[in-house]
């Protein structure tokens, strides 16, 4: 491993305050919201389990959280001016992005395998294929979030930068059916049907042998990366400037 | 690698559109660094310093002229590692100590000098285990100076490097600079000190309103640029009877006091204590630099 990410992981593992509640916030939601319906195997008409359910879902909310994080280191060094520090090593552009998405997966790892744990204990079995599929498609729903955390970490100075990515994944999380399974007509299931939270959560059909995502699932996915990122790169060269 | 040719800055413009209306901060200048040399780059606040210092490292394109560096683009200087720096703005990122986070730094370079030697020579020892946010400023300046020397690029660039130091910090990181400006390095730093640029630099470039005002051996900048006021209380006497006096430039008077910016403080103060032996509370100072330029620049 590079030494640049090496101390990058560090120093971002090493914010213990942020890793506590990075991990524990998912964990405790999980812990209150299934563990009372651990007995619902039909969540909603879903066909799935509450324990599953909320287990992917959670998963999906901690992850997106995490990986959008990135956006607060960035606009953290932005705000200090590191940035500009940093235009000056030979560092390239691809690497200091690349080295952020690998931090915020890292963080993501950790809130995955914590919130799996809590779904084990409260007692959701699934087939070891099923844990690395749905595992898989969920690490690329957070592909996009990482562009986005990136974007937005140009976009919004430090002091704001954490209410913001607050209220994306809020947002994100409540409309992509992260607190109760998105109903399958109306408005609201095809404004979900566009996000890319709503697509994470859908990972978990994967855990009852369901199919993974439909056509429609890749192309949202793959259309929020595109257009994040470009946003993204466009931003990064924008700001050469001052604090 | 060696570097070839040294800095050459060509007709460089930069005007910001800001609210008010467009202000031309660098209009349109010159400046040839060979490699190897100190140069100091001089002038007040709002000179056009930095914008300069931006465009030449690459962080801000120019709207005119061109930047080259050692032979190359300023982006294709920093990709090679030929380019260290030392910020104005900017604090060090948090959650590594320092010493940590000069290795992160040195590992981007192809050929960083060794951390813990760079520590000794900075004299950073003692704080080397602490987490960079526990640092003070004083201390904080120091960590960025060894993060620009580690680097062990063929260009260093300072920008008002000593700007929240202590007087011994600044003379420690003076001592410092000397023994690697020793080393062939190329040198440019920004100050508004015009005694700095006259203990350290091979050369100053004097800035004002965004053009180049004057550029030459420190010693003939100096010579431009180092006029002294004498501050004394004299009440009764008139400006012109003071203007007259040899070495005396411009009078002014504030309440019972004169100010006599001087060209010679020397032949102006024995000339002024026959004339007026009645002056009291004398004072003699440098004048300010920025009081120097404006009077350079009304004069060009």
């Amino acid at each position: 491993m590079n030494t640049y990410l090496r101390y990058e992981l560090k120093r971002t593992f090493r914010n213990r305050r942020l890793v506590i509640v990075s991990l524990g916030f998912p964990l405790v939601l999980y812990f209150l919201i299934a563990a009372p319906n651990r007995n619902e195997h039909d969540l909603g008409g879903t066909g799935i389990s509450a324990p599953v359910y909320f287990m992917v879902s959670l998963v999906a909310f901690g992850a997106m959280n995490a990986v959008l994080g990135s956006g607060i280191r960035v606009a953290t060094e932005r705000q200090a001016g590191w940035n500009r520090q940093l235009r000056l090593t030979p560092l390239t552009t691809r690497a200091y992005f690349r080295t952020k998405v690998i931090v915020g997966y890292g963080m993501a790892l950790a809130t995955i395998a914590s919130v799996y744990v809590a779904g084990a204990i409260v007692g959701v079995r699934l087939g070891a294929a099923h844990w690395v599929e749905m595992t898989l498609l969920i690490l690329v729903g957070l592909v996009p979030f990482a562009a986005l955390g990136i974007l937005l970490g140009h976009l919004v100075s430090s002091d704001s930068i954490g209410p913001t990515i607050g209220g994306v994944t809020a947002l994100l999380s409540f409309l992509g059916g992260v607190w109760f399974p998105v109903g399958s007509s109306g408005v609201l299931h095809y404004v979900a049907q566009a996000l890319p939270s709503y697509w994470l959560v859908q990972a978990s059909h994967v855990g009852i042998g369901g199919g993974g995502w439909s056509g429609t699932g890749w192309i949202v996915i793959f259309a929020w990366t595109a257009i994040a990122a470009r946003l993204a790169m466009r931003a990064y060269a924008r700001d050469t400037g001052r604090g | 690698m060696t570097a070839a040719g040294g800095i050459e800055l060509r007709g460089l413009t930069k005007t910001y559109r800001t609210s008010s209306g467009p202000i031309e901060a660098v209009r349109g200048i010159d400046v040839s660094i060979e490699p190897g040399e100190t140069v100091a780059l001089l002038g007040p606040n709002g000179a056009g310093k930095s914008t300069t210092i931006d465009m030449l490292l690459g962080l801000l394109p120019p709207d005119g002229g061109t930047v080259s560096v050692f032979g190359r683009s300023p982006a294709d200087a920093v990709s090679a590692g030929l380019v260290g720096g030392m910020l104005q703005t900017g604090n060090l990122i948090r959650d590594l100590t320092v010493r940590e986070l000069m290795l992160q730094l040195a590992s981007l370079y192809p050929r960083p000098r060794d951390v813990d030697e760079t520590i000794a020579e900075v004299g950073i020892e003692q704080i080397a285990g602490q987490l960079t946010q526990k640092l003070s400023g004083g201390q904080g300046q120091r960590v960025r100076f060894a993060l620009a020397l580690v680097t062990n690029a063929d260009l260093l660039v300072l920008d008002e490097p000593t700007v929240a130091m202590d007087v011994e910090s600044r003379h420690a990181f003076w001592t410092t600079m000397r023994q690697i400006a020793a080393g062939g390095r190329t040198i440019l730093f920004a100050t508004h000190y015009l005694e700095e640029a006259d203990a350290y630099a091979d050369r100053a470039v004097l800035m004002a309103q965004g053009a180049v005002v004057a550029d030459g051996p420190t010693t003939e900048i100096k010579a431009m640029v180092g006029t002294r006021t004498i501050r004394t209380t004299l009440p009764d006497v008139a400006l012109e009877q003071l203007e007259q006096l040899p070495g005396v430039g411009h009078v002014e008077r504030r309440g019972e006091s004169v100010a006599l910016a001087c060209t010679d403080s020397d032949a102006a103060i024995r000339a002024l204590l026959g004339a007026f032996p009645q002056a009291r509370d004398i004072e003699i100072g440098g004048a300010g630099l920025e009081e120097a330029f404006l009077e350079l620049t009304s004069r060009a």
